[in-house]
């Protein structure tokens, strides 16, 4: 399977990469030879073969949606001071909403 | 204190032939003279090493140390440690101080061992030679014109040189196994959900698993004694209780039945690397076991699903990294769509982004079933293929990688060809099962690995089945010529 730089420019916007025009050859080709491994696959039927998603096919555990700090110490402050831009407990990013 | 295992140096700890403090100096020293040569170390935390020593030895003058308190360690840069930069091997994270400790770094405090810094990894754990790292390629104890493997090869290379007794590792499609091959060392990923993956990065997270990596297989049955473990915190964590692998490890291999996989000895494996694995089963057949050949009919369909299962996978656990609460950001973004697409466009490598946009096209409109569902389907295939082995034979044994320890730069621009060295690991993670690889010899300079493979928690097997090897060669206990 191969891929026009279109199909490229759009993945690349889903995944919110940029990619240089330089470089669309060039990723175009890896992603065709991964796509063209991974097809393999379609040797197989594997109709009626149910999907994998967890290798011991466990459910996975959830917990209860609650609102806290995990202590004093590990509070909202403390977990906002790796934060690039913080604003009175908040986190920055540029205007969102125009009005 | 120097070439010592984990075991041997408890005993001397524990025997006050040295202290906590003195030991970890010496491996602090090794790592100071050595790490420019090898790149093996991302940071050295030479001040929290010293601190936690000195409160081993104190814990020890209290008599209240284990097998385990006062041993260095080296832990991979993918495990968050608490107020030390944990940069899982990406430009993302060079500036990211964890708020916190994994699990795995907070049951191994626990027990006291003292962490001698953080290891070098290709970036996110992509990679299978380590050259995929922000900081720089690391180099193989053997060769140093070789990679050490991937993408663990920090720390591999680190308990190589013997700049530390063992390190922490992680797997995903064969990085513990893989660089414990290249390095000549012993090191298991245990069944998925054993090791919490609790501030264990995430790459692929129905594929990863933590593990030790260490020279021999008692010791790599202490630290993963203390590693596993229940956590409520990982929602995949397995809740049963783990044994203590140590007991269980010298039991006779009489009678052990071997499975010797035939697609695991065909096209794609070195001459050299299959007659030294040969020679390893013969030895096997010498203390006991009983081998035949078994088949997994669908081991070539490895490495395509894996290729679609952990893209996909990864391009939505990296979307979490948006230049917003922590990570890189770029500078001056014009609107958020710009905020998000430069700072991950800055922050990540090349691998990374292709991986990320591999998966973004297999989970897309119109794609999903014909990849990400096909895959999970052929993943079944290859768990029943184990299934149907494990009712016959207790172990399979196999080569571990295709080849030894390839020059640096050989694989970079084929990003298939680098994908092949997993070829034997991979399935192990899609099915979810342990897997360990031992030292069975060299070609030329370079070490060869054995690949164990055990069904679901026979964690405690394949440490026995190791360590009754180790009992009767020495391969293990070699040492690089440039690092004695």
């Amino acid at each position: 399977m191969s891929l026009e730089p279109i199909e490229i420019r759009k993945i690349a916007y889903l995944s919110r990469l940029d990619i240089l025009d330089q470089d669309i050859p060039t990723y175009s080709r890896n992603l065709a030879d991964i796509l063209t491994l991974v097809e393999q696959m379609n040797d197989v039927d594997t109709t009626g073969v149910v999907p994998m998603a967890h290798p011991l096919d466990m459910p996975q555990r959830l917990r209860a949606d609650e609102i806290g700090e995990i202590s004093e110490l590990i509070n909202r402050e403390y977990l906002q001071a790796i934060a690039p831009q913080v604003e009175s407990g908040l986190y920055l990013v540029p205007k969102v909403i125009d009005y | 204190m120097k070439e010592k295992t984990i075991s041997q140096l408890s005993i001397g700890l524990a025997a006050k032939e040295f202290s906590s403090k003195e030991l970890t100096q010496m491996f602090l020293e090794r790592i100071k003279k050595f790490n420019p040569l090898l790149n093996a170390f991302i940071t050295v935390t030479n001040d929290v090493a010293l601190v936690q020593a000195q409160a081993a030895d104190r814990r020890r003058q209290q008599g209240l140390a284990g097998p385990l308190t006062g041993i260095p360690i080296a832990q991979k840069d993918i495990f968050c440690t608490n107020g030390v930069r944990t940069s899982c091997g990406s430009r993302m994270l060079d500036c990211f101080i964890a708020p916190y400790n994994a699990t795995v770094v907070e049951k191994l405090n626990a027990v006291g061992m003292v962490m001698l810094g953080k290891t070098n990894m290709d970036e996110f754990a992509m990679g299978s030679s380590n050259e995929n790292s922000f900081y720089g390629p690391v180099k193989n104890p053997w060769d140093l014109d070789t990679v050490p493997g991937g993408s663990s090869g920090g720390s591999a290379a680190a308990v190589a040189a013997w700049l530390a007794p063992a390190a922490t590792a992680t797997d995903t499609g064969g990085s513990i196994r893989q660089p414990a091959a290249l390095c000549g060392l012993t090191g298991i990923k245990p069944t998925y959900g054993l090791v919490s993956r609790w501030g264990m990065i995430a790459y692929a997270s129905s594929l990863d698993q933590g593990g030790p990596l260490a020279h021999t297989a008692e010791d790599c049955a202490f630290l993963l004694s203390a590693m596993a473990g229940f956590d409520p915190r990982d929602s995949t964590s397995i809740d049963r209780p783990i044994p203590d692998y140590v007991n269980t490890i010298k039991q006779p291999l009489e009678g052990l039945r071997i499975g010797l996989p035939k697609e695991y000895f065909s096209d794609g494996l070195d001459n050299a690397v299959a007659h030294t694995v040969e020679i390893a089963i013969d030895q096997y057949q010498k203390l006991g076991a009983r081998i035949r050949e078994i088949s997994l009919p669908n081991s070539h369909l490895a490495i395509p699903a894996y290729y679609v299962i952990a893209p996909a996978e990864c391009s939505s656990n990296l979307a979490r990294f948006d230049g917003v609460r922590y990570g890189h950001r770029c500078n001056s973004p014009k609107d958020l769509l710009d905020l998000y697409t430069r700072s991950r466009t800055q922050g990540f490598g090349d691998e990374v982004k292709r991986r990320i946009l591999v998966g973004t096209f297999a989970l897309s409109a119109g794609y999903y079933d014909a990849y990400y569902l096909k895959a999970q389907q052929i993943r079944r295939l290859i768990s029943d293929d184990f299934q149907r082995a494990f009712e016959y034979i207790d172990v399979i044994a196999g080569p571990t990688s295709p080849t030894v320890a390839f020059n640096l730069g050989e694989r970079v621009d084929d990003p298939i060809k680098m994908y092949l060295s997993d070829m034997y690991t991979i399935a192990v993670n899609l099915a979810g099962l342990p897997g360990l690889s031992l030292p069975v010899g060299f070609v030329g300079k370079h070490p060869v690995g054995l690949q164990l493979i055990g069904n679901y928690f026979t964690e405690g097997r394949l440490l026995n089945v190791a360590h009754r090897y180790q009992q009767v060669t020495d391969w293990h206990a070699r040492v690089p010529n440039e690092f004695t």
